[in-house]
Parts: C-alpha cells; structure tokens; sequence
C-alpha cells in the first residue's frame, strides 16, 4: 500500500524522466527475455527520435532473430533475404542520398552469408550506417555455430565445442572492416549495463550524425547475449559475455575520424 | 539539501522478468514479484519503492522497453 | 525527325534505359551481356539524367540492390546472362514475393554450368516456370531484334508498376551482341521524389505523419495469411494472363504446317518459311512475344487449322511442353532445336519439318 501513496506522489506527467520512444511500436518484442536485441533496437529509435529523421529514415531488416525488427521500429523498412541487407542499403542510399539508410543485422547474416555484400559495401565507402548484433551464435535457427562462435562453444552444430583446426577462428568483422578505406567511423559496443547503453546510443547518434558528412561507412557492432543459445539466464549470459566474449571482441572505438 | 525520489511503473504484462534490471539498480530496488503475469513471468516490482532515486539505469537496460521512470526534488 | 543508330542489342537496351527515366542500373559483368554495364558506364548516365550506375561486387548483390531501390519505388533493372541470372534467382523470388516493381534482362548462353558464351534459349523453364522457389511467375517478355530489345525497356517499366511485379526480358547472346538500326525514342524526364511518392504510396521513401509506416516484406509467419498472400498473386497473374498476351504472327492465314518460335529462332524461322513455300509447303509462324502469359488461345485456334506444329527453339525442347498443354493433343506437336550455342539454320528446320510431318 505504502507503495502506491509514493508512486502516486511522484508518478505524474511533470515527473516523467524516461518512459520508451514512441518510435518503437507498442508490439511485444519477440526476443526471449534479457535479449539485447531489444535494447539495441530502443537505441536505435531513441537516436532516430532525437535527431528527429523518423520521415527521412529507411531502415534494413536481416534474416534471424531481428527479421521482425519492421515490426517494433515504427519507420519505413525493408527486409533483406539472408545477408543482402547491405546491397539494399547502397541502392536505397544512392537513389536517396539525403535521407538516412541503415541495417541492422546479426552475427549469421553478416559475417557470413552477407560477407561479401558487407565488406563491399564498407569498401565503396556508403554513407549508410549498419548495426551489427554480434552474439557469437544463430539464435533464430536454433542456436547452430556462427562465424563469431568462440573456440571451444558449444553449439547445437559443434556440440563438442568449437574445434578450430575443423571449424576455424572466430571472425572478428569490425576489426577487419575497419581496414577498409571506405569506412569512417568502427567502433564496438554492448548493451548489458547502463554505462554501455549510455555509450553504444553515443556511438550509435555518431554514427546516424555522419551520414551527413558523406564521408564513408559507419560501423557500429554490438556485442550481445544470447541466453537461449548459450542456455543460460539472462544475468547469466551477461557475465558469461563479459568474461568470455568481450576478451575475443573488446569494446572500445576501433576506427574514428580525424577531427 | 533537495533530495531526490524516484518512481518507475513496470508494464507487467510486457516484462518478461529477465533481471536484468535488477544488478542496474544501484539502490537494490527492484525485485521480480511472486505473482506472474499473463503471459507466465514474474514481473519486476519495487521492493524497496523509499531507495528510488529515478536514475533511470533499470530502464535503459531493459530490453523490453516496459519501465517509466518519474522523478520528484522534495525538500 | 526520327533518330536512327546502329547499335547492339545490349546498348540498345543501355540507352533505352536512360531514355526512359530509369533510376538505377546494378549489374556484373558477364559475356554476352557485359556491353550493358559498359555502355551505361561510358554515357555518364548521372549527368545526362541522374541514373544511378554501379557495378556490384556480384549478381546476387546486383539484384538485391535492384530489391532496395524497387522497394524504395525507383526504377530499377539489372542485367546479366544465363549463370550469373541462376545466381538471381534469391533476389527474383524476394521480388516476387515482395511484390516489386523491376526489369531484368537475361542474355542468355548456353548451358548448363558455365556452359558456352554463344546464343541458347535454354533458360526458358527458369524464366516462365519460376527459377527460384514458391509459387510466383514473372512476365516474361521475348525480344526478336535490336528494335524490340529497346521498346521492350519501357514496355517492361510499365507492366512491371502496373502489376507490381518484376519483369523478365528473355534475350540471348546473338539479338544481345548483333548490330541493327534502332529508333531511338525521345528522353524522359525522370521521376521526381514527390512522383515516385504519388505513384508508389506503398514503397519506403520515408514514413511521415501522414501515413503508417511502409514496410518491403516477402515474410508472413501465419500461413493462414501466407496462404491469402499467395491467392492474392495467382490472382494478379490471372489478370495478367487475361490481358497482356502479346504475339505476331507471320503466314499464318493459309498455313497447313505452323513453326512457334521466340526470339533468334523465329528469325530462323522467318527464312525458313520462305524455303518450305518455295517447295510448296504452306508453313506460318507464330512468335510468342510474351512467354509468360502464354499465346495459348491464339495457338489453340490455329492449332485447329494445322497438320502440325513444329517449335523451333535452341533448347532441348522447352517450351513445346507449353505448346503441348495449349493445343490440348489436338495437332501432332514436334520439337526441332539445337543446343550449345548453336543456332539452327534455315535449311535444317525445314528438312526437320519435312522429316517429321511429310
């Protein structure tokens, strides 16, 4: 009871700090709970939101968990066959070179299937932005071996663990893509605290910003978890990523601009 | 000194009670109720409603979007 | 005045695309389509028109470019010859199943595999019959000289966003790398942004307060929906099946003996008439313009005033099994083609016709 007397003190229009961007759609995510998808979406929206381009912003949807993401980002969207997502954006940034182009793709349908069409795009230098959700597994088949699977990982399809002699290396894309001429800005986030969300939305308003320079590809990964995949609770596959993952894919800017 | 007070209202029936706004409370507010929603979680409550100070951490990192968060300067 | 060029096919169908106010070309070198891209590179399309030109890192990145910017209502083409089109075929299906508006030009050679790089018309079940997977179909349209490969540029455009529905143009290697005089039609002014609003209200240009958000799919997880979605198509392709069959034919009033024919091969066809007549066979030709949707009802009529039909064409025998359903085993139908890269020659389709009907 004491509860709602305060809430109700507090709880008022004029009181309000932060309550979800109107430009996420009031459908519930279809991401199993603690996925960092759904944050990773949010930011997405909040910087569309706040540099106030929702009518001039097309977005690309991927194959895999995010396919859906037109349902919950409330802009125009396409979605891309399995890895194409790139090559749409290049001809949607081309024909439309003012408005504001960007993917968001996964770990299965960018760094492998959309390998070419991603380091293409970096290459050509498009002014486009592309999100990249790096959870080190295919979470919407079923948890199978992804490019990014760490070496010894258990996956539905290296049920022994990664052997990298058969299976090879993990890719480490954002470290390659930045080699590229083509792009501008590469950097490598997470989402899991409030420090990393407050920092990969910076990287991600930078990213959306430099579009407008026409200067070359930016490059936002985001290093995420994925409790189903890795059978763990969310708290859990938050700690596993930060004990195993982030040693393999550090945070931090790889490529920034010159100022 | 002006102190500060938070609130923050939980969607229940969108929380899917993954916790992870738990840890991202530095003043142990938040736990996951007894009760479950429709859709079968526990859904995250306000333990400890007097703590709140409406920092808004547990409602940037929840993936689902479903926290608002107030905040009141009382004297 | 009109404006007179000799040019190849492939230019031809280049300059058509500038002249009629096309967007965007994406496309992959490949022979005997490369001229395509070349040509568009060369004219400096940006300049005279704004035409956006890129050369891909691959066909499937080409045709999935062609996917965004259809999607985003421009109009878009990618060109390409028999492999490179089999790797279309992802992006195709997408389109089709997205429902979007785009001209794709298949030069075709001879196959399978890497085949040859000289003429076929082998492709033809890939190209009327589906190609990629599920249930769709693309207007097929089949070019018979340099002429047609430009006018069917803009004929493409306008089927493509009448019906929503990507276009196929079935050419091959020779009409693609031949020489003759074209006429050339008149610059187009290409459409504005605000036009392209106005006349694609569904595409992603931009979502303003005005209207929901648009959103380019080929996804519904409900099949209940998907199944809708799908009688939706087959409904469209019915109406289009109903109103834009287009064919010619060549001799036909008297004729006792029909060749069917698209493309290369009813240019064959055409002497080879001349030949057969002079030996005192009445042969005429009918030339399917549009492979799908299909002259069946033309062919069915004639196929009441023939001894027979003989299909010409540089396969193994593909469309015969079309002109097999539409005559419904009223008429002997036989086959004669010749494949690899070959074209048949006048004199051997008349012995063949004479060999399997006299």
């Amino acid at each position: 009871m004491a509860e709602k007397i305060i809430n109700k003190d507090i709880v008022k229009e004029e009181n309000l700090v932060y309550k979800k961007t109107d430009l996420l759609t009031d459908k519930p995510l279809s991401y199993c709970p603690g996925c960092g998808h759904g944050t990773a979406h949010r930011l997405v929206m909040e910087v569309v939101e706040e540099l106030n381009v929702q009518e001039e912003t097309i977005g690309i949807a991927p194959v895999g968990c995010s396919v859906l993401a037109y349902e919950f980002m409330d802009i125009d969207m396409q979605q891309a066959a399995h890895g194409r997502a790139p090559a749409l954006a290049t001809a949607i940034k081309r024909l439309y070179p003012e408005k504001y182009v960007f993917t968001y793709q996964g770990d299965g349908d960018l760094a492998a299937i959309g390998t070419a069409e991603t380091i293409h795009a970096c290459n050509r230098g498009e002014n486009i932005t592309i999100i990249f959700v790096n959870n080190g597994i295919y979470g919407m088949t079923g948890g199978q071996m992804a490019p990014t699977t760490l070496p010894g990982m258990k996956s539905s399809t290296s049920p022994y663990g990664r052997d990298v002699q058969s299976m090879g290396a993990p890719m480490k894309m954002t470290e390659l893509v930045a080699q590229l001429p083509g792009t501008y800005f590469v950097t490598r986030q997470a989402v899991h605290t409030p420090s990393a969300v407050r920092k990969a939305k910076k990287a991600i308003k930078k990213a959306f910003e430099n579009q407008k320079l026409k200067k070359g590809l930016s490059f936002v990964e985001i290093v995420s978890n994925c409790n189903s995949g890795w059978k763990m609770t969310p708290l859990k596959s938050n700690e596993w990523m930060v004990d195993n993952m982030f040693p393999a894919y550090p945070l931090g800017d790889i490529k920034v601009p010159e100022e | 000194m002006a102190k500060v007070k938070g609130s923050i209202v939980v969607d229940i029936e969108k929380c899917k009670g993954c916790e992870v706004c738990i840890p991202a409370c530095p003043t142990d507010v938040i736990r996951l109720a007894e009760d479950v929603n429709g859709k079968g979680y526990h859904y995250a409550y306000m333990e400890n409603p007097d703590n709140c100070t409406g920092c808004v951490n547990c409602a940037i990192v929840c993936p689902d979007g479903v926290i608002t968060v107030y905040r009141k300067k009382v004297e | 005045m009109k404006e007179l060029r000799l040019m190849k096919g492939n230019e031809a169908i280049a300059e058509a695309a500038i002249r009629a106010g096309v967007d965007g070309y994406f496309g992959y070198p490949i022979t005997p389509q490369s001229e395509v891209l070349e040509y568009l590179m060369h004219e400096r399309p940006e300049k005279r028109t704004g035409m956006v030109v890129l050369q891909a890192e691959s066909e499937v990145a080409a045709i999935n470019m062609v996917y965004g910017g259809s999607g985003a209502g421009k109009m878009v083409m990618t060109s390409s010859s028999s492999p490179g089109i089999s790797l279309k075929q992802e992006g195709i299906t997408y389109l089709a199943g997205a429902e979007l508006p785009c001209m794709i030009l298949n030069v075709v050679r001879a196959g399978p595999g890497l085949g040859t790089i000289q003429p076929a018309q082998s492709d033809y079940f890939q190209s009327v019959k589906g190609g990629g997977h599920g249930d769709y179909k693309l207007i097929v349209l089949a070019p018979a000289s340099v002429q047609e490969m430009y006018n069917f540029v803009e004929l493409s455009f306008d089927l493509a966003f009448k019906y929503r529905t990507p276009v196929l143009i079935l050419s091959d290697g020779a009409i693609g790398q031949m020489m003759e005089k074209v006429e050339i039609g008149e610059q187009k002014v290409r459409l504005t942004d605000a036009q392209v609003k106005e006349r694609c209200p569904w595409a992603t240009t931009g979502k303003d307060a005005n209207r929901e958000r648009n959103i380019i799919t080929s996804l519904d997880l409900d099949p209940n929906k998907q199944e809708i979605f799908n009688q939706k198509l087959q409904a469209k392709y019915k109406v289009i099946e109903e109103n834009e069959v287009r064919f010619e034919e060549i001799q036909t009033e008297d004729a006792e003996y029909l060749f069917i024919a698209y493309g290369t091969s009813s240019r064959i066809c055409q002497k080879s008439i001349q030949l057969a007549r002079e030996k005192g066979i009445k042969v005429g030709l009918l030339r399917p313009i549009t492979l799908f949707p299909y002259p069946s009802k033309r062919l069915l009529e004639l196929s009441k005033q023939v001894k027979g039909i003989l299909t010409v064409e540089m396969s193994a025998g593909q469309m015969i099994e079309d002109v097999k359903l539409a005559v419904e085993c009223s008429v002997p139908v036989e086959h004669f083609g010749r494949m690899g890269g070959i074209i048949p020659s006048p004199g051997e389709v008349v012995e063949a016709l004479e060999q399997k009907f006299l």
